[in-house]
Parts: structure tokens; C-alpha cells; sequence
């Protein structure tokens, strides 16, 4: 399936954010959305999730307007996981896992076995199962955003769509988060990806897309397309990338002044 | 593993448990009170009653208990299954575990409706009418204020539209007061604004029971969305449900539940706002059990407060004095307790 944005507008009621943001990805794709704060990335983000209505241009999916969809039907389609968040009532993480599968159910109807089944082994595939009868509330910040991909997962859509997965968790969880997320592009999920931290659409980005002021500054694939000019154009400061040895791309910052 | 699950933390269990405890309660209440019924008379009484066994109708206690214990025993159990529905629903909805069910302002309008019925001398059922009615103009009106808004944050816009409309009819019903006949009107609205079985009749049940079970219906049918619900809206929606139009779906049947028991009892705190809260300490927040849970735990709360509320002392003690009672400790302990979990 094909995920494609054509000359998207998009902001909220009576206040444009940012228009002409155009991209598309398949399955196995990892679109990293890069950008200073307050370029538009979250609103464009929801304005593709069809959370907030567009400004102006297309989403569609195999060709067919995602307007056109059900919120159910659309859901089936798209997942999305928010930024880790507390929960306001102290819901099990295999509930909160389970509330994945509201599209798939009927407007009555409550999970069946088959849902339970498929929440659990969503826990399984992110490793942590041992989590499923734990009070999500009481989960340290890593563990929660693997729970809210996991609800994603269970969600069984095609497109995957991450809000910033890893901020606020600590560099193991950071790490271990993007290489679930590398995980799940190998087996056939196409991931939109927001994130504040260029390294980290190096590690598991294949294309970039990179916003400043709501409009695009670069798109394309990651190595040819996250030079040290976009980055440093981005951020307004000087970035160097350096290739280490086995390959991998990492960009510096300025040396600090003396 | 659902039921795995149910097993380890004993719902079903619990459930039975507490069936039994609101069923003991409830016998209690029937052959209690200050005519004599020995437990035999009332049996016989039951039977007579479902034409099981033949013979005379055992006269004054027959008009005891079905024209005063029972309906007032229903009421009771009615009222405080349909406000602690009412609360749970809301508190989801408003992801909020402070909101009780009057937070939409149909306890103001209730209060407001009654009052003027009881101005104009308007018989019972008229009274109940304007109440019922009230509650709900109210609930509709909060609504298209919020709807015309139109934030970005729908709930809260919700629950201010609220807070303005319920002040409005605060203000409204204090002008009645003042009007009012100080000797006659005065104290029946005062009463009535405090909640009180004690003027129950047959009628009454039979008149807002409908109103409750229609309000029931839609939160049984959609019980697994409520938990989605509990989400926010974005979440919601990119689960897959439409938050908006569920949300009206919830926020009437929640209305009409309230307005209906409100019409009948008067307006009564605190057991919307701490029943669910006890529920959900005992079977957790989804939905699903917390639903029963909360309404068959809110019928036992208003069966004891009723009692108290009759027997305490020589003259009737307003509901919503003892729900205050016996609910503001409550939910002390329960903030001390669990204050960290709300965060």
C-alpha cells in the first residue's frame, strides 16, 4: 500500500501553519520528519492522521482520499502513538494494548479472544510481555511509549505514524525504542516518524523530510539528502556529519567557543 | 487471558459479594421501620402480592409495604445505581476524577424547574415534569454554548459553558427563593433542593424508571468505547471511533438518567462523585466492570443513606445532608490514598 501527500495545506481553524509539503512512502519505509520547534511538524503530522482538517491538498491511500474514509475505517489504515503520556485512570497495559483493536470491532462490541490474543502478542513482539498485567500508570517512560506502540501494532494498519517516540526517555530507552521502530519497517510497516534529533534519523531512517517555517527544505533519502548545508540551513547553526567507520553518519554540533 | 484475568483479581467474586450485601440491605429495609413487620407477614405479604398463595390481603401491611416501603426502596436503589452511572460516564468522558454528574449543570436546572413548580403551586406531577425538563433544557443548552464556541479544547469549553450556565440558574432559582412564600413554599423547595425519598409513590417509580433504562441502554451498548473515550479525543479518534458524536451519545444518556432520578428525589450529592471512585478502587477503570460495579454499589450507598436519612432522628433527615456527610470523609481518605494514582 501507498501512502502519498500531494501539495498538503495545513494549520489550524483560521491560521495556516505551513502548505506544499509533499511526500509519499511504501511499505519497509522509514520517513523521518525533521525540524526546529514550531515548524509545523506536529500539525502536519495530525493534518495527515486526519485528526485536524487539511487546508488544502491530498492524502490518500492506494490513490483513494483519506476523506473518503470512516474514522474505523481510516484507523484500520493508520496507527498512531502518541508521545508517551499518564493516563488519567490506572488502565493495565494489556487493556491499554487492547483499545488497539477498537477498529476492528463493531460500534457494540466489546474485545474478543481473538483481540486478546493479538494485544498479547503485540507485547511479544516489542519484548515486554512480563509488562501485560502491570498498571500502565506506574511504568517508567520507555516502557510506556513501547506500550503505545504496541496498541499501534495490535491496531494491525499498514502505516505507522510515531509523534517524537523518544523524547523525554533516556539514551538506552532512545536506542531501544529506534530499533523496535527499524523492527517494524523490516516487517512491512510503513513509519512516519517525528523526531527532534537528527541522529536519530540516521539510525533508523531510510528517507528524511525536513520542515522549516511549514514548508519543505529538503526530502529524499537519508544519506544523500541530510548533508551538513540542510542541517545547518535547518537549525540555524553550524552542523558538521561525520561518517564513522563501519559506515554510520553522525552529525556534531559547533565546537564550543573558548 | 480475559479470564485468567477475571479469576486473579476476582470480579466475578466480587460482584457476587456485593449482590448479596446490597440484597441483604434491601431485605432489611423492607421489614424495618416504624410499623411492625415481622419477616413471616412480609413473606406472606410477597406471595399474596404475586398472587402465589390465596387468602386475604393482609390490609395495613399490604399498604405499608407496597405503597410506601417498596416504592421507596426502588427509589432508592433506582437513584443511586442511574447518579453513580451517571458520574462514571462523566468523569470518563471529562477524564476527570473529580467530575460529578451535575458538572453539565442538570442538577442546577432540575433544582431550577422544581422550584418554579413549587411557586406556582403546581401539583407533584407537574413539579417532577419541570424538573425533568429543566435538567435536560439546561444539559441542551450547555451543549449548543459549547458547540457555537467552538475552541480547540472541547472539553474544557464544555465544562465552562457548564460552570456559566449552572451559575445562571443558580442565580434564577435564588430569585425564586426570595419570592417564594417564606412559611409554605420556601421550606418545600429547600427540601427538595436537599433530595428526600420520603414523598415517593408507586407513580413515580414507574415514571422514571423508563427514562433511566433508555439512559442505561446506550452506555451498555457502547461500554468498550467508553474506555477509548477516557483517551482524549485525538486518541479516540485515531483508534477509530468519533469522539464528538460519541460524546453527545454519552452526555444524554448520562442526562437523562440524572434528570430522571433528580425529578423524583431531589437533587442529592456526592454519590456520583465518590461511588465511582470506590468502584474503580475495587474492579479497576475499564469500563466493562466498572459500569455494574459502580451502579449496584451506588444502589446499596443510597439504600444505607436512606435508612439513616429515616431513622436518625424523629423527623426526615434530607438525603443530600447524610451523602455529605458520610461522603466528604470518604473522599478525604480517598484523595490521601490515592492522590499520587490521579496524577
Amino acid at each position: 500500500m501507498r501512502l502519498r501527500v500531494d501539495n498538503l495545506a495545513f494549520g489550524y481553524r483560521g491560521f495556516q501553519v505551513g502548505s506544499g509539503v509533499s511526500l509519499a512512502l511504501s511499505a519497509g519505509d522509514v520517513l523521518c520528519l525533521l525540524g526546529p520547534n514550531g515548524c509545523g511538524k506536529t500539525t502536519l503530522f495530525k493534518t495527515i492522521l486526519g485528526l485536524i482538517e487539511r487546508h488544502g491538498g491530498r492524502v490518500e491511500i492506494d490513490g483513494e482520499d483519506t476523506n473518503a474514509f470512516t474514522r474505523q475505517g481510516l484507523a484500520r489504515l493508520m496507527a498512531y502513538v502518541p508521545q508517551a503520556h499518564a493516563p488519567v485512570f490506572p488502565y493495565s497495559v494489556h487493556d491499554m494494548v487492547l483499545m488497539g483493536r477498537t477498529a476492528h470491532r463493531g460500534l457494540f462490541a466489546a474485545p474478543s479472544r481473538r483481540d486478546r490474543a493479538s494485544a498479547e502478542a503485540a507485547l511479544e513482539l516489542l519484548g515486554i510481555a512480563q509488562l501485560s498485567s502491570r498498571d500502565y500508570m506506574h511504568l517508567s517512560g520507555g516502557q510506556r511509549q513501547l506500550v503505545l506502540i504496541a496498541r499501534a501494532l495490535a491496531q494491525e494498519a499498514p502505516f505507522v505514524m510515531l509523534d517524537e517516540p523518544t523524547a523525554s526517555l533516556d539514551f538506552g530507552n532512545q536506542m531501544l525504542v529506534l530499533e523496535r521502530v527499524r523492527r517494524l519497517a523490516r516487517e512491512g510497516k510503513a513509519i512516519i516518524m517525528s523526531t527532534h534529533d537528527p541522529d536519530h534519523a540516521f539510525a533508523c531512517g531510510t528517507r528524511v523530510h525536513a520542515i522549516k517555517n511549514g514548508h519543505t527544505l529538503a526530502a529524499g533519502r537519508i544519506g544523500e539528502t541530510l548533508t551538513a548545508a540542510v542541517l545547518s540551513q535547518l537549525y540555524d547553526i553550524d552542523v558538521e556529519v561525520v561518517r564513522l567507520t563501519g559506515g554510520r553518519q553522525v552529525c556534531v554540533p559547533p565546537p564550543a567557543p573558548h | 487471558m480475559g479470564q485468567r484475568q477475571t479469576l486473579k483479581d476476582g470480579f466475578i467474586p466480587k460482584m457476587a459479594l456485593l449482590t448479596a450485601v446490597v440484597a441483604a440491605i434491601a431485605l432489611y429495609a423492607l421489614v424495618s421501620g416504624p410499623y411492625p413487620t415481622p419477616p413471616g407477614a412480609v413473606a406472606r405479604a410477597f406471595l399474596h402480592y404475586f398472587g402465589l398463595s390465596a387468602g386475604e390481603a393482609p390490609g395495613r401491611l399490604d399498604t405499608v409495604l407496597f405503597s410506601v416501603r417498596v416504592p421507596r426502596l426502588l427509589a432508592a436503589l433506582m437513584t443511586g445505581a442511574a447518579l453513580s452511572a451517571a458520574g462514571t460516564v462523566y468523569q470518563g468522558l471529562f477524564r476527570n476524577p473529580l467530575v460529578s454528574p451535575d458538572i453539565l449543570g442538570v442538577a442546577a436546572g432540575s433544582g431550577l424547574g422544581a422550584a418554579l413548580g413549587i411557586f406556582m403551586s403546581l401539583p407533584v406531577v407537574a413539579i417532577e415534569g419541570l424538573a425533568f425538563a429543566g435538567g435536560l433544557a439546561t444539559v441542551a443548552l450547555v451543549y449548543m454554548v459549547a458547540t457555537l464556541v467552538r475552541g480547540h479544547e472541547r472539553v474544557l469549553v464544555l465544562v465552562l459553558a457548564g460552570v456559566v450556565i449552572g451559575a445562571l440558574a443558580g442565580a434564577c432559582l435564588s430569585l425564586i427563593k426570595i419570592l417564594a412564600d417564606p412559611y409554605d413554599q420556601l421550606p418545600a423547595i429547600t427540601f427538595w433542593l436537599l433530595g428526600s425519598f420520603a414523598s415517593i409513590r408507586p407513580a413515580d417509580i414507574w415514571s422514571a424508571a423508563p427514562a433511566v433504562a433508555v439512559g442505561l441502554v446506550p452506555l451498555v451498548l457502547l461500554r468498550w468505547r467508553m474506555n477509548v473515550m477516557t483517551l482524549g479525543d485525538e486518541e479516540a479518534a485515531a483508534l477509530g471511533v468519533d469522539p464528538r458524536r460519541l460524546r453527545l451519545v454519552f452526555v444524554c444518556a448520562a442526562t437523562l438518567m440524572t434528570a430522571a432520578v433528580v425529578s423524583i428525589a431531589g437533587v442529592i450529592g456526592w454519590v456520583g462523585l465518590v461511588i465511582p471512585h470506590i468502584a474503580r478502587l475495587a474492579v479497576g477503570p475499564n469500563f466493562n466492570r466498572l459500569l455494574p460495579a459502580a451502579m449496584l454499589s451506588g444502589a446499596g450507598f443510597m439504600l444505607i443513606v436512606d435508612m439513616l436519612a429515616r431513622g436518625l432522628a424523629t423527623t426526615e433527615i434530607p438525603l443530600g445532608v447524610i451523602t455529605a456527610f458520610l461522603g466528604a470523609p470518604i473522599f478525604i481518605w480517598l484523595l490521601a490514598s490515592r492522590a499520587r494514582a490521579w496524577g
